[in-house]
């Protein structure tokens, strides 16, 4: 018979996530997105995504289920988002996997959000190469990893020092009184800009780390402003946003490539919601296409969060012969890079 | 009538499977509590299966579901809900929300009118009125304790025995509640034909979030 049906359930922040995943094949999925209740407050609430996961969750899964033409029987394991995330939001996700499993008899496991984002490139490309370099971007996490086994082996070879790029684009749209979340509108008009206009500077540029820093950048825009007011200078969006934009995405790729070059990887992924980002797409690929590195990059609707991800790691899990996690599983809300099954 | 029962809403963690037959008469199968604030998460699911193993029944062999929906801090409670949720999802069995303080009331068998009260955090408590053990009056509240008026009438509930003094009565038992007496409720009402509340959360709150206000200063951007 063909290989394990795994559903997966992701609920680490404001994205109900449910998905039917076989190997490498993506049967069907459902998205109920919460983000439409936090753009008033410019960032999200945890109360109000718990709210939102509870009432979704068993409507989610249904809907991937009519999409994946399968019923809740055929299913052979249960993968779940154990962490990191946010501590009430992601209780919800594994508190109903745990009775999901429980009801069909079928094994559960607590599966790491951060890895989920790179083996969801397995969906859409196929089977990653061993090792590949993981360079994850979104609103909550910026972390470079080093990845030789989904399941068994994942390094973490830097992280942010303090805001996620995703929250400084949402920091910087603030400023410059642009919509949340920030992403997609200082893309847009950035487009329209002149990156060299302004000079910002590259946090822990060539520090010799692969770590990343964005809150220095932040206050540079924040200055650049005040000055502009002060002086009496016209602020022009679009070549803040530019210069803002390639500020981040020059460190982003930069350190990624050398992170390929030190180890000898020939693979880099690029995922999570600032993965869509248009500048940093172009930018990758250029310095990839230099360096003779394959540039893989999932499609937008699998780089935000969504249970393809977990349902996806889930499968490499069960295809390692991992022990299931025990039905006392706990969240972790910092759960390590290098734990991609929680225990 | 097989029915398995749980609450997260305090900081017990208490699950029970109760049946009923054809007359309405309640036999418990097996109940559990523990307390622990914090790891309602880890211990429900837990909790459950120990009370199948101890029944030897099959989760396949409930015909339905009841579950707390409090009022209580909204982390643990929505444990609960989303386990219940699930567990009716996958079973094929309604899944039915019975109130909190409900359920402590019942387990009193108390005839004469008093309050229940459980702590509602932030120096509040969530509490209701009863004529009897199966009878509120009005809805569940949350105040403080000292805004109360308690009548003189006995005062059930951890909320009662943490507020001794704002409430200027001493409480009397139970403190938290046992799902056994939920179980025992849900089964009453089903065998009565009555209506359950919804399956969700009694969120007497609204959630805490801040809109930021609208910038201080009048910019001139060009767009
Ligand atoms: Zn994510």
């Amino acid at each position: 018979m063909s290989e394990p049906l795994i559903l997966g359930i992701e609920t680490s922040c404001d994205e109900t996530g449910v998905a039917l995943v076989r190997g490498c094949e993506l049967l069907g999925d459902s998205v109920a997105s919460s983000v439409d209740q936090h753009v008033r407050f410019g960032g999200v609430v945890p109360e109000v995504a718990s709210r939102a996961h509870l009432e979704a969750m068993t409507p989610t899964v249904r809907r991937a289920l009519d999409n994946a033409g399968v019923a809740l029987s055929d299913v052979d394991a249960i993968a779940v988002t154990a962490g990191p995330g946010l501590a009430g939001a992601l209780l919800v996700g594994v508190s109903a996997a745990k009775a999901y499993a429980m009801a069909l008899g079928k094994p559960l496991y607590g599966v790491n959000h951060l890895v989920g984002h790179v083996a969801v490139d397995q969906l859409e490309h196929g089977p990653l190469p061993k090792p590949t370099i993981a360079l994850l971007v979104s609103g909550g996490h910026t972390s470079l990893l080093l990845v030789d086994d989904l399941a068994t082996s994942v390094i973490s070879l830097g992280d942010t020092v303090d805001d996620a790029a995703g929250e400084a684009y949402d920091k910087v749209a603030r400023l410059l009184e642009l919509p949340y979340p920030g992403g997609p509108p200082i893309d847009q008009a950035a487009q329209r800009g002149n990156p060299k206009a302004i000079r910002f500077p590259r946090g822990k540029w060539g520090d010799g780390t692969y770590d990343f820093s964005f809150s220095g950048l932040k206050t540079a825009v924040a200055r650049h402003v005040e000055d502009a007011d002060r002086k009496g200078r016209p602020l022009v969006v679009a070549d803040i946003a530019a210069a803002f934009q390639e500020s981040v995405v020059d460190v982003l790729t930069r350190k990624a490539v050398d992170a390929c070059v030190e180890h000898g990887v020939r693979t880099l992924v690029i995922s999570g919601g600032v993965a869509a980002n248009s500048a940093l797409r172009a930018l990758a690929g250029q310095r990839c296409a230099e360096a003779g590195i394959e540039l893989r990059v999932p499609p937008p609707r699998l780089c935000t969060d969504n249970g393809a991800m977990i349902a996806a790691l889930g499968a490499e899990v069960v295809k390692a012969g991992l022990p299931p996690s025990p039905l006392g599983l706990a969240t972790d809300t910092s759960l390590p890079v290098g734990s991609p099954l929680a225990v | 009538m097989l029915l398995l029962a749980f609450d997260t809403a305090t900081p017990a963690v208490t699950a029970a499977i109760g049946e009923t037959d054809a007359d309405g008469a309640f036999t418990l199968r097996a109940s559990a509590s523990s307390v622990d604030a914090r790891r309602h998460g880890e211990l429900l699911a837990p909790t459950v299966q120990g009370l199948l193993a101890e029944s030897g029944l099959d989760l396949a062999e409930l015909d339905h579901i009841a579950v707390g929906i409090g009022p209580g801090p909204y982390t643990g409670l929505r444990v609960g809900l989303a386990t219940g949720h699930a567990f009716a999802d996958a079973l094929g069995v309604p899944c039915h929300g019975v109130t909190t303080l409900d359920a402590l009331a019942f387990a009193t068998r108390r005839t004469e009118p008093f309050l229940a009260l459980t702590d509602a955090r932030r120096k509040e408590v969530f509490w209701a009125r009863y004529d009897d053990h199966l009878t509120r009056v009005g809805e569940v509240r949350v105040d403080r304790p000292a805004e109360i008026d308690t009548e003189g009438l006995p005062l059930i509930g951890d909320g009662a025995r943490m507020y001794t003094d704002a409430l200027g009565s001493p409480a009397v038992e139970p403190y938290l509640p046992d799902a056994a007496a939920m179980a025992e409720l849900a089964l009453l009402r089903l065998h009565l034909g009555e209506k359950f509340p919804e399956p969700v959360p009694l969120y007497l709150r609204r959630p805490d979030a801040v809109e930021p206000g609208a910038p201080k200063k009048v910019r001139q951007w060009v767009k």
